[in-house]
């Protein structure tokens, strides 16, 4: 199997009693496919979602990439990119080197770099504000350039953690369409985690359901 | 999300600086105090209750504890008195003038405290501008200099949680029938209260650990326990008295910063709304209760810059013109003040170098909450727990001899050392929630942009935490140039810093010696104040807890 391949994954946060968010999760992804993983707050979603991108510890189970464990691979090796909900945009930087940072990390001369920056910022609909400061930005304008960021470095595995559930209705459903298109055009394979299943449908070529740290089937 | 560092073993790798830095100049040195001060000379074997006890019923003890007792309840109240009607005329408000008031009211704040102590021995001292008055080493001059310092905390404290408080509550009470007085008494004191408790033991605890100005202005009249130990190791040489007055000390202060933990206000709620000008007799009430604190805050430095111009004969530069030569006859300085200057800004660059290389590693590893950070953040903020003269008195009892084979007698290197441990806390305290702002999803995302663990700190946090890294560096450096307490035991008498040769200066007779006493305490306190002003404006709030 090439792509992603879970195996009976675990997340369990310590405490008394310890919080079981993800009790057993079998899941796979193949290449350049996007698959959403859908269910209400609290049911586990997000866990597995940074498990798989290694920000959690998983206690069980196994996260592969083609035929390779990742257990012992931290996060900044793994090539999976995320997406939060919030944008988390480095607030000390500019729209340029917010998406320039992952390109930086993986060693790009300036002058690709440049080349780089300007054409993410016109995939996602922002062509010439790579001056301006993050704080400048809408609701909107945020989650694109962190979009922008993560494609940057061209990750394996794209992980979206409700990436549009801070925006508003309208414009949620129109980036919907285009966070798809996205995908598709660079072929990323994409593990989006969301609580509207309208959402879900559009942006994913296959939905799974998530309930009580569980897929439903 | 994961830690930083994500290795425990790293972590502890780390944590192992500030542990070994506070082991070797702090536990240890205060840990013989406490131990000598209950054990007697050898602390191991035979143990000598007795002595200590005997230490304790001593009538000179006994006048010192009371001192000290009488002097922290009446400064507390001083402040509240003077600082209550001043926090509301300033957070309630705005009015033109009310920005520099509440400047004027900071800056007591971060002058030394010798400083403050040469200003009112200016004031009140018997050629003083007031020295009409007769208070001269009296109770009541070093009451007005604890409130001078305090006004700032009781503003600071309960004016924040008075800001914040929605006056629509009084307006409440006033539409069920409340008069303005009633309102105020049944609906504004109750919601303040928390605040006034946490700024009344606050200040209480800063009124038991004002050792200089005890030592300057209550001459050899009034003793504190504070003084008394100074004064059983410089002039008794009873370092077995000292020693158990230490504990007497340990204890006081350890009171204090428990009911200060009791006491601590709740985080008030967002302010709802704008302060408003004053109206009609609001105005008359604000002019009254200021004027009291407007007058107390600014006599005693225009004083402190009178004197030092006085001369003989009219008013001059002289006595600045004398710090660069020879020291004034009669005076017990061996070199001229310069040095002394000279020695204060360089010990005070070591001390903020050793501050900063242990509080900076220390924040990073308690930014993320744990058992193990907060039993780290409590090891760092112990010596918060002593008062800086118990700090001085550990290390002259410990480190005055050689120590793993480093000869530290007489070493110039104890008066960086003790100004470290005294600054380090402070430095930690303004770090720690700069660095706890940070989301940790911000590291995250960094990672999973690629960026190791060690980019994420240098790419990220870094700069995240610049602007607080140099306030309280500066922060630092201005504690350890006015810092006394400490520097007073360890400090070579032929190689004082400015704070120590002050304090020997206006022990001396003479105008000479007084004269140059207040020239130097104003170049301290303008040097104080420009490395505080640099930082303020790296807009910060460092000192906005304590």
């Amino acid at each position: 199997m090439s792509g992603l391949t879970v195996r009976d994954l675990r997340v369990t946060y310590p405490g008394r009693p310890p919080v079981e968010a993800v009790r057993g999760v079998s899941l796979e992804i193949a290449r350049g496919e996007s698959v959403a993983l859908l269910g209400p707050s609290g049911c586990g979603k997000s866990s597995l979602l940074s498990a798989v991108v290694g920000i959690v510890d998983a206690s069980g189970g196994t996260v592969r990439w083609d035929a390779e464990d990742l257990a012992r691979v931290p996060v900044h090796r793994r090539g999976f990119g995320l997406v939060f909900q919030d944008g988390q945009l480095f607030p000390h930087l500019t729209v340029g080197a917010n998406i320039a940072f992952g390109l930086e990390m993986a060693g790009m001369a300036r002058a690709a770099r440049a080349e780089r920056v300007a054409e993410l910022l016109e995939l996602v609909g922002l062509a010439g504000l790579g001056g301006r400061a993050v704080t400048e930005l809408s609701g909107g304008q945020r989650q694109r350039v962190a979009l922008a960021r993560s494609l940057g470095p061209r990750p394996r595995l794209l992980a979206l953690d409700e990436p549009l559930s801070s925006l508003d209705a309208d414009l949620r459903s129109r980036l919907a369409v285009e966070v798809r298109d996205i995908l598709q055009t660079s072929g990323t394979t994409g593990l989006v985690v969301t609580h509207d299943a309208a959402e879900a449908a559009v942006m994913a070529d296959r939905v799974l359901r998530m309930d009580d740290g569980r897929l439903a089937d | 999300m994961k830690p930083w560092p994500a290795s425990a073993r790293l972590w502890w790798a780390l944590a192992g600086v500030p542990a070994a830095f506070l082991g070797l100049f702090f536990l240890w040195p205060a840990g013989t105090v406490i131990v000598r001060g209950l054990l007697g000379a050898d602390g191991f074997g035979g143990g000598d209750l007795a002595g200590s006890l005997e230490v304790i019923t001593r009538s000179r003890t006994l006048d010192a504890i009371v001192t000290t007792v009488v002097l922290a309840a009446l400064g507390t109240l001083g402040s509240l008195a003077l600082g209550l009607p001043a926090a509301w005329a300033l957070s309630r408000f705005s009015w033109r003038g009310a920005r520099t008031m509440r400047a004027l009211v900071t800056v007591p704040f971060v002058l030394p405290t010798i400083v403050v102590a040469a200003a009112f021995q200016a004031l009140l001292g018997r050629s003083g501008m007031l020295g009409f008055l007769g208070l001269d080493q009296s109770m009541a001059a070093i009451v007005l200099a604890l409130v001078f310092f305090n006004i700032s905390v009781v503003v600071r404290i309960v004016g924040g949680a008075w800001e914040s408080l929605s006056p629509r509550m009084a307006d409440a009470a006033r539409t069920l029938g409340a008069s303005p007085a009633r309102a105020f008494v049944r609906v504004t004191m109750p919601a303040l209260r928390p605040a006034i408790a946490s700024a009344a033991a606050v200040v209480m605890l800063f009124c038991s650990t004002s050792f200089a100005l005890v030592l300057v202005l209550g001459g050899s009249r009034i003793r504190t326990v504070e003084t008394e130990i100074y004064l059983q190791v410089n002039q008794f040489l009873d370092l077995r008295a000292a020693a158990v007055l230490a504990l007497v000390q340990v204890v006081f202060v350890g009171i204090a910063l428990w009911v200060s933990a009791r006491a601590r206000s709740p985080r008030p709620p967002a302010a709802v709304e704008p302060a408003r000008a004053p109206r009609g007799r609001e105005r008359l009430g604000i002019a009254v209760a200021l004027a009291p604190t407007a007058l107390l805050l600014t006599l005693p430095g225009l004083a402190l810059l009178e004197r030092s111009l006085r001369t003989t004969d009219g008013h001059g530069l002289d006595h600045y013109a004398a710090m660069v030569g020879d020291p004034p006859a009669r005076s017990t300085l061996t070199a001229p003040l310069w040095q002394a200057a000279v020695t204060s800004l360089a010990t005070a660059l070591v001390a903020t170098a050793m501050a900063a290389a242990v509080g900076i590693v220390t924040a990073l590893l308690v930014a993320r909450r744990s058992r193990r950070a907060s039993a780290l953040e409590s090891l760092v903020m112990l010596p918060l727990g002593v008062s800086a003269v118990v700090v001085g008195l550990g290390l002259l009892l410990t480190l005055n001899s050689s120590v793993l084979g480093v000869d530290l007698r007489g070493s110039w290197w104890l008066v960086p050392i003790a100004q470290a441990v005294v600054a380090l806390p402070l430095m930690v305290r303004a770090l720690v929630p700069a660095a706890r702002a940070i989301d940790p999803r911000l590291r995250a995302a960094a990672a999973t942009l690629g960026a190791s663990p060690w980019r994420v700190l240098w790419r990220v946090d870094a700069p995240l935490l610049r602007s607080a890294t140099a306030a309280s560096i500066a922060f630092a450096f201005a504690i350890s140039m006015g810092e006394f307490g400490a520097t007073a035991f360890v400090a070579r008498p032929d190689r004082p810093t400015l704070p120590t040769a002050i304090a020997k200066l206006l022990s001396r007779p003479g105008i000479d010696n007084v004269g140059m006493a207040y020239a130097a305490a104003v170049l301290l306190a303008a040097l104080t104040a420009a490395v505080m002003l640099a930082s303020e404006r790296l807009r910060t709030t460092v000192g906005a807890e304590l």
